[in-house]
């Protein structure tokens, strides 16, 4: 009985293929996803194949055109690698995984752009629907594992849902705030054939309201205390830049005269050398802005979140100032810091009404004071890392050299620790979209694959990946990836033969009791050459700057291995635990 | 802040998952859920959650704006108990035998306004509703005679200031940017509005 069934099927099957070659509308589910991709302007995908993706895999056989796949060695890479490339081009990053294991090797990423708001749109396979829930192999539970880390997910058993999920997908992803999405399709529905009545894109779900109307009413609030406003500080994050609104923004600060400190992620949607940036906020950001946190009487908060790296001890943050806060997301108004006033809306909106209801000022008094106690931090800090007087090297001398060869025109990626630190304190950025990094999750291993994903992203632009010892053998097997695409990217490691930044803490809060962080590195210039990427190692500073231009000059990849001063410590520090204006210079 | 008893209610898209990306809310941050209840709402294919939780009103702002922020959630509000009007259910089989003997079935239903659901030789199942302390009631008088069974059901709630969501949905479906499911005017009235 069973088995006449399934010749009847079969039969079945069989008909509905020959129809099909008759009806040209009657497309795979795996057709119409890449079709739908291509509808979004989708050009390059990162992924990995396996048993349940290989329908998609197969179709893509037919695209290679139109759809430059990346294949990368282990899928972390890969996710790793779309927020590269959607934080360099703005665009949303696209990654195909097989089910299980592919799926669970996404998790990373998928935390670290949630966290991050990055747009992404992840297709995971699943097993055939009818084995869901069977322990079938290679099945997890991929939709409820990433449910905690996912804007939107959502499982296709059908292939009949799949233009309009993917266009629900990628409006959900790259509109209000952006974030990744997950879509997990099973076999049977990559396989189904089915009439694809072709690609419409989404702009409403009527239960998401990513775009809201902008309040006249707070725009007016806001600016009446701007305008009465002594000493205004203006911090920002990666909303200006998300928002498209760097033009916006910068129109806003200079017609007030306020002076300006961004987050890790707010990085490079300001000039490094704009007279109103006044330098990075956070654990070890720069002297004057965290201090005068402390001291502004209105403190103007444009797409950033109140992080607790940024914000330090909160019952001792910024009491004394009437707090504005400008958030695309209404839950994060309030959420950490108490605000005056919420301006709730896209700030490529609020921005230009915000700026038309402010006087013209110069805070000069003001600016000067940021000026002031950027003096002091360079006197006791700065200069110091920066023009070392010991033969050892330092990460900040490093970064000197990157700018005055790259004149701050790079993309620059960074992994997590020490390295990250310095590198974010002194690199130059002249454009937005040149910071990559992972903020708010703080992913070892992140840069090197995101540097790989950037260049894709910015084909035209310099990438630099700047990397710790540590970090980079998290993720060291993308060095294939390179190899394999003969992407043009350059790796500075900066080796510290420690796992630098949980021991500074150790040396500073553990009694320099070191525990495990004393970490060995394999002959990365061996390693690199094993994968056909050009290396070299430095440890003195006579070669330190021909290195650099060497590595820059280059065409292809290139590897530096820097070494660096075994215990050398990131200051200024805000101690965890401590008001910004604790902030210790050593 | 003192903590309350909040009721919380969720109108939602009716969609697979959307329950655990609900639940997840609270239990990242550690927050116990007395009780939970899904159901249809005054609108079709709009799905009603009713959750109780005892938190400050604070952290129960916070909550709601996460639930809201989640893409099938229409709208999240939170309500005290003297907003409400509010349903507990509950449910009790005991042997007959014992009922029979020892309880004077008459007043029991007038008194604690119990229906016998089910008689049986064996068995009889009451049900009662109302506020906890209603059931407690009850509960306590059957307890003694031994409870074969005994279930309550989550809360279910009306609230008492709402007008629906009718008016709301259509608001909803525009496509345009539209003032009304856009409650920032929660941001300088905050004591007095309920809705995020």
């Amino acid at each position: 009985m069973q088995a006449e069934e399934k010749i009847i099927e079969i039969k079945k099957e069989q008909i509905a293929t020959e129809s099909s070659l008759q009806n040209l509308n009657e497309v795979s589910g795996s057709v119409a996803l890449l079709e739908s991709c291509i509808a979004e302007g989708v050009k390059t995908i990162f992924g990995y194949p396996g048993g349940a993706i290989m329908p998609i895999y197969d179709a893509l056989y037919d695209y290679n055109e139109k759809l430059k796949h990346i294949l990368v060695r282990h899928e972390q890479g890969a996710i790793h690698a779309a927020q590269g490339f959607a934080r360099s081009s703005g665009n949303v990053g696209v990654v195909f995984a097989t089910s299980g294991p592919g799926a669970t090797n996404l998790i990373t990423g998928l935390a670290d752009a949630h966290i991050d708001s990055t747009p992404l749109v992840c297709i995971t396979g699943q097993v055939y629907a009818h084995l869901l829930g069977t322990d079938a192999f290679q099945e997890t539970d991929v939709i409820n594992i990433t449910t905690p880390v996912t804007k939107w997910n959502y499982q296709i058993t059908d292939a009949n849902e799949i233009p309009e999920v993917i266009a629900k997908a990628f409006y959900i992803a790259k509109s209000g705030r952006p974030g990744p999405v997950l879509i997990d399709i099973s076999k049977n529905a990559q396989i189904q054939k089915f009439n694809f009545k072709g690609y419409t894109k989404c702009n409403h779900i009527r239960s998401y309201r990513p775009k809201p109307i902008v309040r006249k009413k707070y725009i007016e609030q806001s600016a009446e205390i701007i305008n009465r406003a002594q000493k205004p500080f203006v911090i920002f994050g990666q909303g200006v830049i998300l928002g498209k609104a760097e033009k916006e923004f910068l129109a806003f600060i200079e017609k007030g005269g306020l002076p300006s400190a961004c987050t890790i992620l707010g990085l490079s949607a300001l000039p490094t050398d704009h007279p109103l940036n006044v330098g990075m906020l956070g654990m070890h950001g720069n002297y004057g802005p965290n201090v005068l946190t402390n001291e502004c009487d209105v403190l103007i908060a444009i797409g950033m979140r109140f992080d607790d790296r940024v914000t330090g001890r909160l019952d001792k943050y910024a009491k004394q100032a009437k707090i504005i806060h400008l958030d695309i997301d209404p839950s994060e108004i309030d959420k950490n810091v108490k605000v005056t006033i919420g301006v709730w809306g896209d700030c490529k909106e609020t921005l230009p009404m915000l700026t038309s209801a402010i006087e013209t000022k110069k805070h000069t008094e003001w600016v000067r004071k940021f000026y002031d106690f950027k003096k002091e931090e360079v006197d006791s800090v700065i200069y110091n890392e920066l023009n070392p007087t010991s033969d050892e090297l330092t990460m900040g001398e490093v970064i000197k050299y990157l700018n005055e060869l790259t004149n701050g025109d790079a993309i620059v990626v960074t992994d997590v620790g020490q390295h990250q630190m310095v590198t974010c304190r002194y690199a130059k950025f002249n454009s937005s979209k040149s910071n990559i990094t992972s903020g708010g999750l703080g992913t070892m291993g992140f840069a090197l694959p995101a540097a790989i994903g950037a260049k894709f992203g910015a084909e035209e632009r310099t990438v630099v990946a700047v990397i710790g010892d540590g970090g980079i053998q998290m993720t060291i097997q993308e060095f294939g990836t390179i190899m394999q695409t003969g992407v043009d990217i350059k790796i500075i490691i900066l080796n510290n033969q420690f796992l630098g930044m949980v021991r500074q803490w150790q040396q500073l809060f553990n009694d320099k009791r070191y525990s495990f962080v004393n970490i060995e590195s394999p002959d990365y210039v061996q390693v690199a050459k094993g994968y056909r990427i050009a290396a070299k190692k430095v440890e003195s500073r006579s070669e330190l700057k021909n290195s650099l231009q060497e590595m820059l000059n280059h065409k292809g990849s290139y590897l530096l291995e820097i070494m660096v001063g075994k215990e050398n410590n990131v200051f200024p520090m805000v101690p965890q635990g401590c008001s910004v204006s604790e902030i210790r210079l050593k | 802040m003192s903590k309350l008893e909040y009721t919380i209610t969720v109108y939602t898209e009716n969609q697979i998952g959307l329950l655990n990306r609900i639940a997840i809310i609270f239990s990242r941050r550690k927050i116990n859920v007395i009780s939970l209840n899904t159901s249809s709402s005054e609108v079709e294919n709009v799905h009603r959650f009713t959750i109780v939780i005892h938190e400050t009103e604070e952290v129960v702002r916070k909550l709601c704006r996460q639930i809201e922020k989640q893409v099938e959630v229409l709208s999240a509000y939170f309500n005290t108990e003297d907003e409400i009007v509010w349903q507990e259910l509950a449910m009790y089989k005991v042997s007959t035998d014992v009922i029979a003997e020892k309880v004077k079935v008459e007043r029991l239903l007038r008194e604690y306004g119990a229906r016998a659901v089910v008689i049986r030789k064996d068995y009889t199942v009451f049900e009662t509703t109302g506020h906890r302390e209603e059931i407690d009631k009850l509960t306590k008088v059957l307890e003694p005679l031994g409870l074969i069974e005994f279930v309550r059901s989550a809360r279910v709630a009306i609230i008492k200031a709402s007008e629906g969501f009718h008016q709301r949905l259509k608001e909803f479906e525009k496509t345009d940017p539209s003032e009304t499911p856009i409650e920032n005017e929660f941001l300088d009235k905050q004591d007095e509005v309920f809705t995020m």
